[in-house]
């Protein structure tokens, strides 16, 4: 059975086509690296599977079912876009309302509950760092304490969104490394969503680019090549490797890298 | 100094400063993790011409500020991220004093009044009053606890609640009702124009000391009684007025959480 399987799926956002037509499938334990420029859909795509929108036509199949909102089996990372400020809250007290925090019950949490969340951030190393308050917590630790976050409640699916935004190479060596070691020690296949591909050359079973409405899905060498990009993104793109590296390229000038520059 | 629970007027006053000060606390807890602060300023204003316009049709004007102030919260609930633009929230705030007054113009005998709904006018409590603010205050209190949890939730991680299954809209539409009715109590204590002392200040000072949440909103509670406490007390001995040492107080547990924060940074 797969994580998930895409059936001729399209998705808008905002009256616009996002993803038009795509099928694909993902089996499970895989780690796969979810790529495309701003608004190519990598967020649509991941709401999408969590049931949080409805594809204008096609099916989509998570773990052999239709998505259904708040389904335990998926566990979410989503794209840090406010972050808490206050002294008062530590990543102690972000992961355990992840744990129950959906539920209308009595406010304080339960022993549970907590048991729960000293598990996750034991599985992520992070237990020792939990009680601080997140505001002053590296950005490091602090996407350790929303990875624990996603474990809660045993997964089957790992959702992670931009985990590696202003990090620096060194923390995006270590927080891939880590998804990658729990995913294989918990047999939990992992979508790791990202502007990039290269920190993740050496992790990825597979990568899934979106671009243009559609969607590429293979080996890094199958995708990331002249031909696929060159659809993807609907202009002529040439690959180029160095040492190692990845570069995708526009008429001389890096797509990827400078991605996150179009954000503001 | 204890002679000034000779007073019924005291005794009213400190009765109504209690049972306010302990849902300001626990309700302004929640407002300033969710970043609404200036929101729930703007509710407070919108009951302005509630109470002007209830005066004006021979209402009371607390029933027309809470119907007012909860009309608008619900208003910035259903708007949800788009109510969170200061040019919208200050010109809706801006308006709803130029309708007051609007309201005061047509109504002069109303002046006299419109002091204590702009700045409060806590020595002027009536026993009934206070039995009102204290029935109401266990309803905002059972409200809050019911849909703490998923308030909670939503307002550290809107986007990970939604996906677990959080109707972000109602969650947040409640908690504006919530604060709008807390607002119009705390109207009584301290007026329109300070609602955010007892309401704000008293949570931002522990947000910015205290570990925990559940920890955090009693140390808030407590904080905003220990405020309304001291300044009855201090107005009592200066013939100031409550509401200026309210303000004061508050504004001076902030300042101090602050410069703790600092100290122990820097260690």
């Amino acid at each position: 059975m797969n994580v998930i399987a895409f059936d001729r799926v399209t998705l808008t956002y905002g009256g616009r086509r996002v993803l038009s037509d795509v099928s694909f499938s993902i089996p499970q334990g895989a780690f796969v690296g979810l790529l495309g420029a701003n608004g190519a859909g990598k967020t649509t795509m991941l709401r999408a599977v969590l049931g949080l929108i409805r594809p204008a036509s096609g099916a989509i199949s998570v773990l052999g079912r239709p998505p259904t909102r708040g389904n335990p089996a998926i566990g979410y990372m989503p794209q840090a876009r406010r972050i808490v400020t206050h002294a008062g809250i530590s990543g102690f007290d972000l992961v355990v309302t992840a744990a129950g925090g959906h539920r209308w019950r009595w406010p304080a949490a339960s022993a549970l509950e907590k048991d729960m969340a000293w598990k996750a951030l034991e599985e992520v190393g992070a237990a020792d760092i939990a009680r601080r308050p997140f505001a002053e917590l590296s950005g490091g630790e602090r996407q350790r304490i929303l990875i624990a976050q996603s474990l809660i409640g045993d997964p089957k699916l790992l959702l992670l969104d931009e985990p590696l935004i202003s990090l620096d190479a060194a923390h995006q060596r270590a927080i891939i490394e880590l998804v990658h070691e729990v995913g294989e020690r918990l047999g939990i296949a992992v979508i790791f969503c990202s502007h990039e591909i290269n920190p993740l050359l050496r992790a990825v079973d597979a990568v899934l680019y979106l671009g243009n409405a559609s969607a590429a899905i293979g080996s890094v060498d199958e995708v990331i090549n002249g031909p696929v990009l060159s659809k993807l993104y609907g202009t002529h793109i040439n690959v180029v490797r160095v040492a190692g590296r990845i570069f995708v390229m526009a008429d001389d000038i890096e797509l990827e890298g400078a991605a996150h520059v179009h954000d503001v | 100094m204890f002679t000034m629970f000779d007073y019924e007027f005291m005794r009213n006053a400190f009765a109504a400063c209690t049972v306010v000060a302990i849902v300001t606390g626990a309700v302004g807890y929640f407002l300033v993790l969710r970043g609404q602060t200036f929101a729930g300023h703007a509710l407070a204003h919108v009951g302005f011409p509630g109470a002007t316009g209830a005066g004006l049709l021979g209402l009371s004007p607390f029933v027309g500020l809470t119907v007012f102030t909860v009309l608008a919260g619900i208003g910035i609930g259903l708007l949800g991220e788009r109510a969170h633009r200061d040019v919208a929230i200050g010109i809706v705030l801006t308006l709803s004093l130029g309708l007051g007054l609007l309201f005061l113009h047509f109504y002069t005998a109303f002046a006299s009044q419109a002091t204590n709904v702009l700045f409060g006018n806590v020595l002027g409590i009536s026993y009934r009053t206070v039995i009102i603010l204290a029935v109401l205050s266990v309803v905002i209190l059972a409200a809050l606890i019911f849909i703490s949890r998923p308030l909670l939730f939503a307002s550290l991680q809107p986007e990970l609640a939604e996906a677990k299954g959080v109707n972000l809209d109602f969650v947040s539409t409640m908690f504006m009702i919530i604060v709008a009715v807390t607002t119009a109590e705390a109207t009584q204590i301290v007026g329109v124009l300070l609602v955010f002392a007892l309401m704000v200040a008293p949570a931002a000072t522990t947000l910015r000391l205290a570990r925990g949440v559940l920890r955090g909103i009693l140390i808030s509670i407590a904080l905003a009684v220990v405020i309304a406490w001291t300044s009855l007390s201090l107005a009592f001995l200066t013939d100031w007025p409550t509401s200026f040492w309210i303000t004061s107080l508050g504004a001076a547990a902030y300042l101090a959480a602050g410069l703790i924060q600092r100290l122990k940074a820097a260690h």
